[in-house]
């Protein structure tokens, strides 16, 4: 019988333990960082980076999707939220800092002879109304349109800037990231897709729109229009250990990592006037 | 009481409570899928969700019916590539196969069941999505795609299935038939095989089940378009592809779409379950 309390002590004890570290215990030394998917990898990173220079501090990075960040931070649930997308209206009483901008590139196989196209052209490839590359002068084969899931940041970032309101064609190839989209349209010579243009390389080609490739440059001068703000958004004006965080965003150090990970950082000291 | 009898006793009672935690497990799954999946079902109409074709979440519309007859589809589709050949190995290995061979092969075979579904995948995508584009047309993502590499999965279920039910024949059957003067594949054909059907059928639909529950596979090969297909070369998406590929991200009633998706699987899955047992039972009736 000696057994069985030894036994049931033990469980008492592992339940009581399991209570208290569920408990947050490092309030005021802890910022949750919640919202947007897109930014969630990059905000991952710089929250280790951060966290390796303030031992000590915890910086709790969560996902959600934008919406979820934005409503997060106004209800105070997190002291940070991300979004991938301008914010709305009825969301602007929000502060918001722009930590790096994302291009949307529209990828092509590398033997497409097609360079350009525009919006309208886009729009249509997209929604199945041109279903070959004959209509646009291609080669006289049907195209593989290639998207991402419902739900998906960038699927939703390309239905606001490009498609509007048109649906995308039901019998699109859905895929669930960058990266397979990218590996599709690299193997299938018919196919077209879009996907972050950091994620860009010498095995799909991205197109030009109305003219614009989508460089750095162009997408600094705003003449390359699919292109999105990575944004930080605070209830109020940043202070304390956020401000710290946000700060530590904009520096120099993490604006080049930025770069280096295919995003298109903020200029020096344009995020802090930015509101 | 004796301290025998206790700890008799005290044993039964943890092994009593371990066997049913198993099953809670499952009546855990159970309520939990539908307490979140049913709401949004009968919020938007039962009617809509099972036959409803547009599949868009962001704008409250439903219809799973692409992806119900996508499952049936490539589910189907595996079945056609993966019982004659299950079959024809079973057939090969147990009736004419030198002991030796088959003591070799039947492992290999079942080595098949320990790879990885993601590596399945993966093949596909390089080697069989690129052969089915440039010689058959279409992006190669296709039912076709996904019908044979769920074929090639389903096999070792199959094949070792059957092996079991046609040793399971008694010899002297074997014997009697050729004491008729029948061949080997005459005796194969009229008596081993109609003597082994049931355990041969409950094979096949446990192999159905595999195939109707696999996704990450799946979900590489198959291109995921939510769309009914209008041929084998095209792309098309199942149940389990459109829970796996949306939930990531889905929040709200997308979120509780996705759980209604695993309810109607879970039901389609019930039915095969249920249809398995009663023929393995009918098989012991005999």
């Amino acid at each position: 019988m000696n057994r069985l309390k030894i036994t049931s002590v033990g469980v008492c004890l592992l339940v009581v333990f399991g209570f208290f570290s569920c408990r947050p215990n490092h309030r005021g030394t802890e910022i949750v960082v919640a919202g947007s998917t897109s930014v969630q990898p990059f905000a991952d990173k710089w929250a280790e980076l951060f966290m390796e220079k303030r031992p000590g501090i915890v910086v709790n990075v969560q996902g959600g999707g934008s919406s979820a960040g934005i409503q997060a931070v106004k209800t105070g649930a997190a002291h940070i939220g991300m979004s991938s997308r301008e914010l709305k209206e009825d969301e602007k009483d929000l502060y918001e800092i722009e930590v790096a901008k994302d291009g949307l590139a529209i990828i092509v196989h590398p033997s497409n002879p097609l360079d350009n196209l525009t919006i309208d052209q886009v729009r249509s490839i997209f929604s199945g109304e041109i279903t070959s590359w004959k209509t646009l002068n291609g080669r006289d084969k049907e195209i593989t349109v290639v998207v991402r899931e419902e739900g998906s940041g960038t699927r939703g970032a390309f239905q606001e800037m490009v498609m509007g309101k048109t649906r995308i064609a039901k019998r699109a190839i859905v895929e669930d990231s960058n990266g397979t989209v990218r590996e599709i349209v690299s193997r299938d010579p018919n196919a077209i897709g879009f996907i972050s243009l950091g994620l860009v390389n010498e095995k799909v080609k991205a197109i030009a729109l109305n003219g614009v490739f989508p460089t750095e440059g162009a997408i600094l001068k705003k003449e390359y229009r699919l292109v999105r703000p990575f944004l930080f958004l605070t209830k109020e004006e940043p202070k304390g250990l956020a401000k710290e965080f946000i700060d530590f965003v904009l520096s120099e150090e993490i604006q080049t990592l930025v770069h280096n990970e295919g995003l298109i950082p903020i200029r020096k000291g344009s995020g802090e006037t930015n509101d | 009481m004796t301290k025998l009898d206790k700890n008799d006793r005290l044993i039964r009672i943890s092994l009593l409570v371990v066997a049913f935690s198993a099953v809670s497990v499952l009546a855990v799954i159970t309520i939990f899928i539908f307490e979140q999946g049913t709401p949004i079902m009968f919020k938007y109409g039962l009617k809509s969700f099972l036959f409803g074709q547009d599949w868009y979440p962001s704008e409250k519309s439903f219809g799973l019916l692409p992806m119900i007859v996508g499952s049936l589809m490539v589910t189907f589709g595996a079945l056609i590539i993966g019982v004659p050949l299950g079959l024809a190995s079973a057939i090969f290995l147990t009736e004419f196969s030198h002991r030796r061979l088959t003591r070799f092969l039947k492992p290999v075979i079942e080595l098949l069941a320990g790879i990885p579904s993601v590596v399945y995948g993966f093949i596909g995508l390089m080697f069989l999505v690129p052969f089915i584009r440039e010689n058959f047309g279409g992006p190669g993502l296709s039912v076709l795609a996904a019908s044979i590499i769920l074929g090639i999965m389903i096999l070792p279920t199959v094949i070792s299935i059957a092996i079991d039910s046609i040793r399971a024949v008694p010899d002297s059957y074997r014997e009697g038939s050729i004491a008729l003067g029948a061949t080997k594949w005459q005796t194969v054909r009229m008596v081993v095989l109609p003597a082994a059907r049931s355990g041969i059928v409950a094979g096949i639909i446990l192999g159905m089940g595999r195939a109707i529950g696999e996704t990450m596979a799946v979900i590489m090969v198959a291109g995921n378009a939510a769309d009914i297909p209008g041929s084998i070369l095209q792309p098309v998406r199942t149940l389990t592809s459109n829970i796996a590929l949306e939930m990531g991200y889905a929040s709200g009633e997308h979120r509780e779409a996705l759980f209604a998706t695993g309810v109607i699987l879970f039901i389609i899955i019930m039915i095969l379950n249920t249809i398995a047992n009663l023929t393995s039972a009918r098989q012991k009736k005999r």
